[in-house]
């Protein structure tokens, strides 16, 4: 692990990027679930990452929101160093009022929604931006609004989330997102807790958000949305990315003996 | 036998069978029927009750002050209770181990030892601490106080039982805590919300729904255990019929008296226990209307629905 690793963040307007990842490595306890991942993802890009249970890839969208904190390698966001700031060579943690400002601009979207069951619909979409950005509720309210109205949700402001289906859930989740304007979205399989029925909802509202020019990584089984949306496709195996490249060539044309064993049993 | 043969047959006869008899039940609700009887004909004509004397002293000044000082006892117990309680729960919870440890060493000596016994304590609380004072520890006092002046019997008697409510408050808290979904926090977290705000806004509110049930059941309880201050000591509903009977002899009507204003306040705070728990337990699954409605419905229904 002694060899250099990048002192410059990467120049956002340069490459463009939103996500450079470097050697990025993470361990529970004994168990290393990232074994050094090399990833960029470039601002406006959704790229889509798929791989066995256990790969990794959850591990790696938590880090780079710093829910999860990093063992080793560095991690950009937008052109900060995630977690850190570095100063004379060291490392210094950030405080928790900084980690808190970093995450803003990244907005995250779980498996199992985590809507704020208390609060209403409407209430879950305003919270961040009224308690975090301390904007004014009206003004809030209307953006809220109008962004439960873009997930096709309009006419359930008032609902609490255990009066909503499992899809709808979602869809206010990704509006719960959407409302601190972020920069990059994280999916972490939105869709894998839903019913088969529901699912399509969520990846048309997700398809919409992509069209819009969001910067997305998706962690996804769903592979014909990964075809059709995703810009590029990272297959990541046992803590490691094996492959990397355009959906359609890495679905018709995979490269690794890995990679076509796991695709010849999800398609 | 399929629908098509329903049809053609007409339907079946209803069915008109024999209840199972349950001979057990007549006989128990008789044997309660003559114990309420005998119980109320012993509320009439017993002359240890003494409904008259109960009567000229219910409402008189000694008494209000009793009940006054009981509720007064209990709020401010209560409260002191729930803000230290949370303190603790939250020092308990903490990755610091030494404000983890101090919490459970509290937690340790205030619920291993009898609340009888510690009221004893502060009552001679002078002795213990015979003065009280500010400055560096160890060091130079700048004011310095005697105990026995500052601590009145009141203020003793509240300080008891809050340190005391505290102990529990804090398991009570931590356990709401806990029962919030991790990844409540988690989704907070990545809103880019503080841990304060993580904590006053999403988890205690949620903690709130398994925090009221038992804290209602601490408010009953405390409210009667504030008795126990006789012990500082400090005059409460107890101690003041004790006292109005050790110069009447009349102690069964006294103590009966005090029951029924014990049971008068536990009443009230049952009807805002309730009130309470409807408030927190918004947004779980259905709401507490359709619940009403629920229990309506199956109430009025032909009784063979599933439970």
């Amino acid at each position: 692990m002694g060899d250099k690793l990048s002192k410059e963040p990467p120049a956002a307007e340069s490459g463009g990027l939103m996500v450079r990842a470097e050697r990025v490595h993470k361990s529970f306890g004994r168990l290393e679930v990232l074994k050094g991942i090399d990833l960029e993802v470039r601002q406006g890009e959704v790229m889509c990452v798929v791989g066995p249970s256990g790969s990794g890839k959850s591990t790696f969208l938590r880090c780079i929101n710093h829910l999860e904190k990093i063992n080793a390698g560095r991690l950009w966001v937008n052109g900060h160093l995630v977690g850190y700031r570095e100063q004379g060579g060291k490392l210094h943690e950030l405080r928790d009022r900084e980690v808190a400002a970093q995450r803003r601009e990244i907005g995250m979207v779980f498996q199992r929604f985590n809507l704020f069951p208390h609060k209403t619909a409407l209430e879950n979409v305003m919270g961040a931006p009224v308690w975090v950005k301390k904007q004014p509720k009206d003004q809030v309210r209307q953006k809220a609004l109008a962004l439960l109205d873009r997930v096709g949700l309009a006419d359930k402001p008032r609902s609490y989330p255990a009066q909503l289906s499992g899809g709808q859930q979602q869809r206010v989740a990704i509006a719960r997102a959407l409302a601190m304007e972020p920069a990059l979205m994280l999916f972490d399989e939105p869709t894998s807790a839903l019913d088969p029925e529901l699912v399509g909802e969520v990846l048309e509202v997700m398809k919409q958000l992509a069209l819009d020019g969001m910067t997305m990584i998706v962690v996804t089984h769903e592979m014909g949305f990964a075809r059709e949306v995703g810009d590029s496709l990272v297959f990541m195996d046992d803590g490691v990315v094996v492959e990397t490249g355009t959906p359609r060539e890495v679905l018709a044309d995979p490269q690794h003996q890995r990679t076509r064993d796991f695709l010849s049993k999800v398609l | 036998m399929t629908a098509d043969d329903d049809v053609e047959k007409g339907r079946p006869e209803a069915i008109r069978a024999v209840p199972v008899r349950h001979p057990g039940r007549w006989v128990a609700a008789a044997v309660v029927l003559v114990l309420v009887a005998m119980f109320v004909h012993f509320l009439f004509t017993s002359d240890a009750l003494d409904w008259a004397e109960q009567r000229k002293y219910v409402t008189s000044d000694a008494v209000l002050k009793g009940v006054r000082n009981t509720i007064l006892l209990t709020i401010a117990a209560m409260v002191g209770g729930m803000v230290l309680g949370t303190i603790l729960a939250l020092m308990r919870m903490s990755a610091n181990p030494l404000l983890s440890g101090a919490s459970w060493f509290y937690l340790w000596f205030f619920r291993g030892t009898p609340l009888y016994t510690q009221l004893l304590i502060w009552g001679a609380i002078g002795t213990l601490f015979p003065t009280v004072g500010i400055g560096i520890p160890f060091g130079p006092e700048f004011e310095t106080w005697k105990t026995q002046e500052l601590v009145t019997p009141m203020l003793a008697a509240g300080l008891g039982l809050i340190l005391n409510e505290a102990a529990y408050m804090a398991e009570i808290v931590r356990a709401g805590i806990l029962s919030v979904d991790e990844g409540q926090q988690e989704a907070a977290s990545a809103l880019g919300m503080s841990r304060s705000q993580t904590m006053g806004r999403i988890v205690l509110p949620q903690a709130m729904r398994v925090i009221v049930p038992p804290t209602g059941n601490e408010v009953l309880s405390m409210m009667k255990n504030t008795s126990l201050v006789a012990a500082v000591p400090f005059s409460e509903l107890t101690f003041t019929a004790q006292t109005i009977y050790a110069s009447t002899y009349k102690i069964i009507p006294m103590l009966v008296m005090a029951c029924l204003w014990y049971l008068l306040l536990s009443s009230i705070l049952m009807v805002g226990q309730h009130y309470l728990e409807r408030h927190f337990s918004r947004g779980v699954g259905r709401s507490a209307e359709a619940g009403l409605r629920l229990r309506l419905s199956r109430g009025g229904g032909s009784g063979n629905e599933r439970r």
